[in-house]
């Protein structure tokens, strides 16, 4: 490797640090100053390139080609900043009270409706802009060619960085968000709108992915996978730079632009885990990223005034005919009905222990897919190359998802609120990064095949009540261990982590040891689940599996017990019934999402247990 | 006259918990009341409410004779009342000279507007640290600087939490010269304390809270002359 590839190599890594900072800057001021999450700004990059293909075109007919295409760039990034608005005014504006769950999950709906409205609008095909004019050729940089569009790249993080800084520092608007970025509602005390405020950062925000998307046109074609491509790697950007930190921002950018670039070099099969991990080791070394300050305490937790109760008799007996309905199931359903009640079981269990850490210990995983997928794995890679039967594979499953839980659990409970969060996200992105990029183990992309039951339980009724045995009997130790005393315990973490700690609790060994045995069930919920399909594919680790636990959490309401169950039944059920009846099952269940949040901000059964109380209360004297 | 502050029946809840009850409370223009209790007493969580922070609050509020019950705090902050929080939430990564600006709104008609220079008068140590970031600075000189930053939106009215909390005495003694230095301009203050002597000294009238009701209402002289009523309410 001589000198001047090196040398080439690393300023492509700045270009590419360049339009990352400018995603994450976007993402991070958002957070900044309204505390949300946005999962959208992956959709919001997306757009500006596509706007930018729609606009490049006739502007450059009309205007000639440099003015034109640049005024295509910044016309493309005003009109997304314009839907950053119309987000923040439509959809944000009513939220900012709610859980930050809440909040992000209603981007994701937002995610989910804008990829089917791209493709809606431009089509499934990759599309191409022009380059651009002027600065299509090349330059020589020690004898070897560098494009002069990637030099100009170069440029526009630190001249981006530089007016941001004005913008922050020399106008009172910016002195306004620094300030509301600290502290809102002490900026309003003073006379300052923070509607107008929020609605301008998420403008300036959105514009700026905008931009970031268009000026990426040149580069790679707009094309529907833009979004989840990029906002994983944003939100690492955002985590390392310190979260509401542009310059932590710009400094993590570069940090992972560089890494990429010279990692495909030295370690070209473990690119895509390369960057999570830099994230972890930066998280355990520094909890709030390179530049962030720690975050207030605020109301991360999800007490109520009402607390989890054991069942009262009432209860028990519903969970009776429950149980006799399920029993009874097979008397009525078919095949086919079977196997979306072994979904509904698998998922069912998958929602309530993610519940248990997120609900019941306060501690909120955006990676509980890991888990799952590591049951799933273990299970079939135990058949796969142990030559395993079922009934010792399914084991493995548990054991699989254990060892991760306590691995990974180690280092999470050792942070908290949204960095928590993002460091689950991480270790799920490198176990999928594993499976996915592990050819000879895994299979990759296409995963593990024919893991089926042993034969005497390769029937789908024996294979039900199998499941409903494992499933159930699962759930069942879950609930008592809410109401155990480590239930308690974990309970009292979440609400007051500072009085349980001086009462002599060692807070954080309760932590990890609840975040392994939630995810040790995630793992037998994966055996099970892959035993009923036959296969596997690193789809079950993905983010998507991540949020489609939280929304079944968050929907069924997450200071409940039952809530999560039946958010995790309900959803296979809804998958399986709408899906093939529309080809935008992704806009219908983000449109979905969106209206429950708006609708229901405690969750489905969080309200009508409101209302239930509310008219309990109403009745005694 | 119509009193330029007036609460009427207020209620006020953090999550199921009821903090304060059916507290009224009034202050005409020119006045500084003092609102005295015990720690614990509601007399933040009434200051709070006053501004509209607390989320869960029933009861009507008038200012300047208007119903602002249903207005959001900016814009009570626009027409007048400004807000001196007991934890001061100074803007730690701002500068001092950003934290004034923060707070600045537009002069009102009747009053001299204030700028940054006539508020280092009053707090001549801020002048000297014009540049610096508000996270260094001695708890003292961020009581003057919140004090300052709510002078900034030029009210007719503020709500000052417990300024003397905290603070050497000598910064006290500071501290309610320049209060005393505000009324003389015509400033309307309600202020909660739960030091009666920095009170006295200040205050033409008092209400003393205690578990969210007011206990008692009248001139400050009386109240500061009847030693049961003080020890009821006021002595821990």
């Amino acid at each position: 490797m001589d000198l001047s590839f090196v040398v080439v190599q690393f300023l492509t890594g700045l270009a590419s640090a360049s339009n990352l900072f400018l995603i994450a800057c976007g993402l991070t001021i958002i957070f900044g100053v309204t505390r949300i999450v946005n999962f959208a700004h992956g959709s919001f990059y997306m757009l500006g390139a596509y706007m930018a293909y729609t606009l490049v075109g006739p502007l450059m007919s009309a205007l000639g080609g440099v003015v034109g295409f640049w005024g295509a760039v910044l016309l493309a990034a005003c009109a997304v900043g314009l839907v950053g608005v119309a987000m923040e005014v439509l959809l944000l504006r009513r939220i900012y009270r709610a859980h930050e769950l809440f909040q992000l999950l209603a981007t994701f709906g937002v995610v989910l409706v804008m990829q089917d409205l791209v493709v809606v609008i431009w089509g499934p095909e990759e599309l191409l802009g022009p380059r651009a004019p002027g600065i299509s050729g090349s330059i020589e940089i020690m004898g070897q060619r560098f494009p002069e569009y990637e030099a100009v790249m170069i440029l526009a993080g630190p001249a981006v960085l530089g007016l941001l800084w004005l913008l922050f520092h020399r106008t009172r608007w910016g002195t306004l968000v620094r300030a509301a970025t600290q502290d809102r509602e002490m900026v309003g005390a003073l006379g300052v709108n923070q509607g107008l405020l929020f609605t301008g950062v998420l403008f300036l925000g959105a514009f700026l992915a905008g931009l970031a998307g268009a000026l990426q046109l040149p580069r790679e074609p707009a094309n529907p996978f833009m979004d989840f491509n990029i906002i994983a790697e944003a939100f690492v950007v955002t985590v390392i730079g310190g979260m509401g930190n542009v310059l932590g921002a710009f400094l993590a950018a570069f940090i992972i632009a560089e890494l990429q670039a010279f990692g495909i070099l030295i370690f070209p099969k473990i690119t895509l885990v390369l960057i999570f991990l830099v994230m972890a080791v930066v998280l355990v070394i520094r909890p709030w990223g390179l530049l962030g300050k720690p975050e207030a305490p605020s109301g991360h937790g999800f007490a109520t005034d009402r607390p989890l109760r054991p069942l009262s008799g009432k209860g028990q007996l519903a969970i009776a005919l429950l149980l006799a309905g399920l029993l009874a199931l097979p008397l009525v359903v078919d095949d086919y009905g079977l196997n979306l009640a072994i979904e509904v079981l698998v998922f069912a269990l998958f929602a309530f222990s993610l519940n248990f850490i997120m609900g019941n210990g306060g501690m909120v995983s955006f990676g509980h897919a890991a888990y799952f997928g590591l049951g799933a794995y273990g299970a079939a890679l135990t058949v796969k190359h142990l030559g395993a039967p079922m009934e010792l594979a399914i084991l493995a499953a548990p054991v699989a998802a254990a060892a991760g839980g306590l691995l990974f659990g180690w280092f999470v409970v050792r942070l908290s609120g949204v960095y928590l969060a993002m460091l689950t996200l991480a270790f799920a992105q490198i176990v999928w990064s594993i499976a996915f990029q592990w050819w000879e183990v895994t299979g990759g992309d296409n995963g593990l095949i024919g893991i089926w039951p042993s034969s005497w339980a390769s029937g789908r009724l024996v294979y039900y009540y199998l499941t409903l045995i494992i499933c159930g009997a699962a759930i069942a130790v879950l609930w008592r261990a809410v109401f155990a005393p480590f239930g308690y315990t974990l309970r009292a973490g979440r609400d007051s982590p500072l009085r349980t700690d001086a009462i002599g609790i060692d807070l954080r060994r309760h932590q990890w040891l609840g975040f392994a045995f939630a995810g040790t069930a995630a793992g037998i919920a994966g055996g099970v689940f892959v035993f009923s399909k036959g296969n596997v594919d690193p789809g079950v680790l993905s983010i998507p599996t991540s949020v489609d636990g939280l929304v079944m959490v968050l929907l069924g309401g997450i200071q409940t017990l039952t809530g999560p169950l039946l958010g995790g039944a309900v959803f296979p059920l809804l998958e399986a019934y709408v899906m093939p009846l529309t080809d935008y099952w992704r806009a219908i269940l983000g449109g979905v999402i969106i209206a429950l949040v708006l609708a229901f901000p405690t969750g489905i059964v969080g309200f009508f247990d409101n209302r239930a109380h509310v008219a309990s209360e109403a009745r005694e004297p | 006259m119509t009193p330029l502050i007036a609460i009427e029946n207020l209620d006020a809840y953090y999550g199921q918990a009821h903090i304060l009850f059916g507290v009224n409370l009034e202050v005409g223009r020119g006045e500084v009341v003092a609102l005295l209790g015990r720690n614990g007493a509601g007399k933040t969580t009434t200051l709070k409410s006053v501004m509209g922070l607390v989320a869960n609050q029933r009861g009507t509020r008038r200012f300047d004779g208007r119903d602002v019950s249903r207005l959001p705090p900016y814009r009570l902050a626009q027409l007048g009342l400004g807000y001196v929080p007991e934890e001061r939430r100074i803007f730690t990564e701002l500068t001092v000279m950003e934290n004034l600006e923060v707070g600045r709104q537009p002069a009102r008609d009747n009053l001299t507007p204030w700028t940054p220079e006539r508020l280092f008068e009053m707090f001549p140590n801020l002048a000297e640290m014009r540049d610096r970031p508000g996270g260094r600075m001695s708890g003292g000189e961020q009581q003057m600087l919140t004090i300052a930053r709510t002078l900034m939106g030029n009210p007719s009215a503020i709500l000052l939490d417990e300024p003397s909390e905290g603070l050497a005495p000598v910064i006290v003694e500071q501290m309610a010269r320049s209060i005393a230095a505000l009324k003389a301009e015509g400033l309307t203050v309600l202020l909660s304390e739960q030091n009666l002597y920095f009170a006295r000294e200040l205050s033409d009238r008092a209400y003393v809270i205690e578990s969210g009701r007011i206990r008692y209402e009248g001139s400050m002289a009386e109240l500061a002359a009847d030693e049961s009523l003080r020890q009821a309410y006021l002595t821990v």
